[in-house]
């Protein structure tokens, strides 16, 4: 049989406030335990909540980033369980009516262009830590991160596949990223995911009993964790039993999902309004300020990009996937009007290479918008070969300055002068007899070979088209 | 000196100001009191270091002439606001020897105004009684009677203060528990409006109910103190943005003119014919005073006793998940597992009481009966609210009894919790719509126990209330007597 | 209607309170009488009445995001059944 599988995620996004939600305490990761739980984080009694303006708006930013509809009216709600890690016995949280509702975002997969319905998005406080190292056989309790805002953002279930949730989630964690309501920070649990998994016969239109895999902190751990769990689930079904609706983890040492043993229990989490908040009124001129405050969008700035510069659409998606990105090819681009596919073809080339290798990000490069701007124009006006500008590039990169003071201090030009290439040329036939046969007799490949013999006598720093150029004309006389 | 326990605030305040009193004297003074009536078991903590170096700072205060009204005076705090330099415990066991890291803001404003705090109030296990027969830490008794209980949750707040060993406390009301026990000790007991005082630091039993009120000698003293005791605060978010007032203003309004409703629903078939002859003595007395009596009905006002016992369990059972003996208060000595751990330290540290509303509260609030009971409880409320918002467009307060009939002997309701519960049919009502309201009392019932007259008014009319009550209180001395003994 | 020793037991366990087979029948006859007391709630038509949450209605007020609480770690464990390096300590966790 074949199967379907029906994926909806549940984000975490940690907001970027530099307070709590609910109090005045710090939200900086790595503090010393318990540093940074305030009276009201710690439940102390008599303790009570005020909500931080600062989750909100940004709430409300990612509300207009995926088109929802802002509730001018929201309430909190208690969410009532028994967990040590959960100071009050109960987490606030949105349930009935959340601050953000509907919504989209629009995915890309080998399989194209697709958009994912978003449910909701609500504001909540997180949990602290259980930390699991051996205090004589017990667990200590960490309650720095309780309180932290987060926004959880639920999907639809619209995926149908591991690939199609990992390009959400991508989608997902560039835009919070992307608006700057989130660090995105994945190590830290800044940005975490719970996926929905069911699976059913393809072509059936009703769902699949699910089971919730929680806390999937990294786009890898996603895709595997989807995958076993699948997997896991046809296999159920046609050994003839049946998936049982449960929450599970994923333990990526053993690439496996198990079920939660705190999960057991039949929840029944007695959501009620907070008596202790009143209901959020969002007037429309707060939406109108943060709609102002809004920076262009990643999709809106993709088309641009393409109807802007010319530039294909898979460039424009590349250079639009982060937020950093996307201002240093604009910042690129003003420095060199009319060189667009140039300025793309490094960044997602020459330098996304370079980056990758040293594991940082477009915005600790050492190599500015500007300075990458200099040595684009050497290459323009072909003063650099490509091989050249790249090893003018990788000194740039080591700290050795701009790309005129490198050039000229390495000697790099690029040989113009088209009398002394005629010489060498002529000394490369003279010295390639073979190749000058064979490629009288028909055999184009003998051409490349004299065009690397006469780079090679340059020392890489003739301008090949010029070499072309020469020797073609040579060869026909 | 010896009659200074019976002296008004204003008079303390007074002598203090121009130092014929020093504010150690007068805390030596209630200490010496409370020591010497420590069998009425009113107090949980005292320390008189702590007591005494306060009165010492009021002093030096008052000698660098920037001492204000109520600085150098006495107060006690029932043991539901938490306190940096006295353990807070709510009279439970889950608490015992907590001690806070920070005051709550009732605590810090009256602090800051320069009052000296006596000590702690014994009180039914996070404010659930009407009898103080709840305390983990042992019955209040009555001043007047000691086979009667002081009433509750605020038991030790009444009982002291009617036994002139504090000269003001302060208290907390979710269903009654201010007025209740001052009409059962024959004190005055003010709960203001919802959201004037902060909750700020009161261990929370049902937050959408919960005031934070004093019970003094008389309106005029509560007039004197509830200005420095409620405000806004920032730190509660249901703390009501309106400018401070001055809640002796309207004292020496004439109570001329006035039109008091008397609601029929408050004289019903429950009422004990003691109560009802004195609470209809004292309307003959306002009469008396110029003031028009108008007849009125809160028709869902009997709904209250179904409503609160949906409303402040639900709430409470929430609230009161934070015990689970991880972080602070009572772990159980011995236990299987985690899971284990948290049910027998919240199983042996919270009374009966608590534990009862706690299964009521995670009932209604439980999936399938959230509707049924916590939203119907809910929408009555509203009914309820409604019903007083009417009212008050044709009189300006309500009067009525506070409770049905006088103090009850211990042990008389303590195994009948429903029975107990009816003990707040009268002060429910006011405690659903957050309205002011207050107990004063209006003469002596069965074996001579004190009756109350309840006063409510509508939302922020508290200084018209007290204007009223003090009025009361200049033609009438019920107020002035002091049971035998004290 | 009337609660059940399951609901009890149910709501017992919800609750994390203990409740010994001697106490069962004590606490079900007392909450289902305070259940008969709430039940006359039910006879009033309250179709249509919007729910009162709270006495004085109004909209949540918001603080500016800014960290104003001290770190009160050391006033906090004293409080503590059972600490360690800053840390609350409890019966090993179980995910």
């Amino acid at each position: 049989m074949q199967w379907e599988l029906v994926i909806g995620l549940e984000t975490h996004a940690q907001l970027s406030t530099v307070s709590k939600i609910f109090s005045g305490a710090a939200t900086a990761f790595g503090a010393s335990p318990n540093t940074q739980a305030s009276v009201v984080d710690l439940a102390l009694p008599g303790v009570l909540p005020v909500l931080n303006r600062g989750a909100v708006e940004r709430a409300i930013r990612f509300g207009l980033a995926v088109g929802a509809t802002i509730n001018r009216r929201s309430i909190f709600a208690r969410k009532n369980y028994f967990y040590p890690d959960l100071p009050k016995g109960y987490q606030i949280s949105q349930y009935e009516i959340p601050v953000v509702q509907g919504g989209g975002l629009s995915i890309r997969t080998d399989a194209g262009e697709k958009l994912v319905r978003l449910t909701r998005a609500h504001l909540e406080e997180d949990a602290g830590k259980s930390l699991h190292e051996d205090f004589a056989g017990m667990s200590g309790i960490d309650l720095n991160r309780a309180g932290t805002p987060l926004l959880e953002i639920v999907s639809e279930p619209d995926l149908r596949s591991a690939a199609e949730a990992v390009a959400y989630a991508r989608t997902l964690h560039a835009l919070v990223r992307w608006i700057g309501i989130c660090d995105g920070n994945m190590q830290e649990g800044s940005f975490r995911c719970d996926a929905n998994v069911s699976v059913r016969p393809l072509g059936s239109t009703t769902l699949g009993t699910r089971c919730e895999i929680k806390n999937l902190n990294s786009f890898r751990f996603l895709e595997q964790a989807i995958c076993f769990e699948a997997a896991r689930q046809i296999e159920l079904i046609e050994d003839g039993g049946a998936v049982i609706q449960e929450t599970r983890l994923y333990d990526p040492e053993r690439d496996q999902t198990r079920a939660m043993r705190s999960k057991e229990d039949a929840q029944d989490y007695r959501y009620f309004p907070d008596p202790d908040l009143l209901p959020l009124e969002i007037a429309d001129d707060w939406i109108e300020t943060v709609r102002a405050a809004l920076p262009e969008l990643p999709e809106a700035m993709r088309e641009r990009f393409k109807t802007e510069h010319g530039l294909p659409d898979q460039d424009a998606a590349a250079l639009t996937a982060s937020r950093e990105l996307a201002d240093y090819f604009t910042a690129l681009v003003a420095e060199l009007p009319g060189e667009a596919k140039l300025a793309a073809n490094w960044l997602m080339g020459e330098v996304s290479a370079r980056l990758n290798r040293a594991d940082i990000g477009i915005e600790a490069a050492p190599v500015p918008a500007p300075a990458l701007a200099g040595l684009l124009r050497r290459v323009k006006d072909g003063t650099l070969s490509g091989k050249m500008a790249k090893e003018v590039f990788e000194a740039m990169w080591a700290g050795e300055g701009e790309a005129d003071h490198i050039i000229a201090a390495r000697g790099l030009q690029q040989i113009s002068d088209s009398g002394e290439l005629e010489r060498i040329i002529d000394a490369v036939l003279a010295a390639n007899g073979k190749s000058v046969e064979e490629f009288r007799a028909g055999k184009d490949k003998a051409f490349n070979a004299l065009v690397g013999q006469a780079m090679k006598a340059t020392r890489g720093k003739a301008n090949p088209a010029q070499v072309n150029e020469i020797l073609k004309r040579k060869l026909a006389d | 000196m010896s009659a200074l326990h019976h002296a008004s605030l204003g008079q303390l305040s007074r002598l203090l100001a121009r130092r014929e009193v020093s504010a150690e004297a007068l805390a030596r003074l209630y200490l010496d009191r409370m020591a010497a009536h420590g069998d009425l078991n009113a107090f949980l903590d005292v320390r008189p270091e702590v007591t005494l170096a306060q009165a010492r700072a009021a002093d030096a205060r008052i000698a660098a002439g920037e001492a204000g009204p109520l600085t150098g005076l006495p107060i006690a705090h029932k043991d539901i606001f938490v306190t940096r330099d006295f353990a807070s415990t709510a009279g439970s066991r889950m608490l015992a020897g907590y001690m806070s890291p920070f005051d709550a803001t009732v605590v810090e404003r009256l602090a800051a105004a320069g009052m000296v705090t006596l000590g702690k109030l014994n009180c039914d296990e996070f404010a659930m009684g009407s009898s103080n027969e709840n305390s983990a830490y042992g019955n209040v008794l009555n001043p007047w009677d000691r086979q009667a209980v002081p009433g509750g949750s605020s038991g030790g707040s009444s009982a002291a203060v009617a036994a002139r060993i504090a000269p003001v406390a302060t208290a907390t009301d979710t269903g009654g528990s201010i007025r209740e026990p001052a009409a059962f000790t024959g004190v005055t007991g003010v709960k203001p409006t919802y959201g004037r005082p902060s909750r700020w630091g009161m261990i929370a039993f049902a937050s959408s109910l919960d005031t934070a009120g004093l019970i003094t000698l008389s309106a005029e003293d509560a007039a004197l103190v509830l200005g420095a005791m409620t405000g806004f605060d920032p730190r509660d978010s249901t703390s009501v943005q309106r400018p401070p007032e001055d809640y002796t203003r309207e004292l020496h309004t004439p109570v001329k003119g006035l039109r008091v409703g008397v609601p029929k629903e408050f004289f019903g078939t429950g009422l004990q014919p003691d109560v009802e002859a004195a609470v209809r003595a004292a309307l003959a007395q306002f009469v008396a005073l110029g003031a028009t009596l108008v007849e009125l009905s809160l028709p869902n006002a009997e709904l209250g006793i179904p409503v609160y016992y949906v409303v402040a369990p639900a709430e409470c059972s929430s609230n009161l998940s934070r015990f689970d003996g991880v972080r602070y208060g009572h772990r159980a000595a011995r236990y299987a597992d985690l899971a284990d751990m948290v049910k027998k330290s919240r199983t042996e540290g919270l009374g009966a009481e608590p534990k009862r509303r706690i299964l009521v509260g995670t009932y209604v609030l439980s999936h399938g009966y959230y509707d049924a009971y916590y939203l119907k409880a809910q929408r009555v409320r509203r009914l309820i609210a409604e019903d007083f918002a009417r009212a008050f467009e044709h009189c300006d307060l309500i009067a009525g009894p506070v409770t049905t009939s006088v103090a009850f002997d211990f042990g008389d309701k303590a195994a009948d919790p429903t029975a107990m519960y009816l003990s707040d049919l009268y002060t429910i009502p006011g405690s659903l719509a957050g309205i002011p309201s207050m107990s004063i009392p209006c003469g002596f019932g069965a074996k001579g126990r004190p009756v109350g007259l309840q006063l409510m008014a509508n939302h922020f009319h508290e200084a018209r209330m007290l204007g009223a009550a003090h009025q009361y209180q200049l033609a009438t001395d019920w107020h002035t007597r002091v049971p035998a003994g004290f | 209607m009337a609660l059940t020793q399951a609901d009890v037991a149910r709501i017992a366990h919800l609750a994390r309170i203990e409740i010994t087979a001697q106490e069962a029948s004590r606490t079900l006859a007392q909450l289902n009488d305070i259940f008969a007391l709430i039940e006359r709630m039910q006879a009033l038509d309250t179709a249509g009445i919007e729910p009162m949450a709270h006495p004085l209605g109004g909209a949540q007020r918001v603080r500016e995001d800014a960290v104003t609480e001290p770190d009160v770690r050391e006033a906090a464990l004293r409080n503590a059944p059972a600490s360690q390096e800053g840390l609350f300590l409890v019966p090993r966790v179980i995910e």
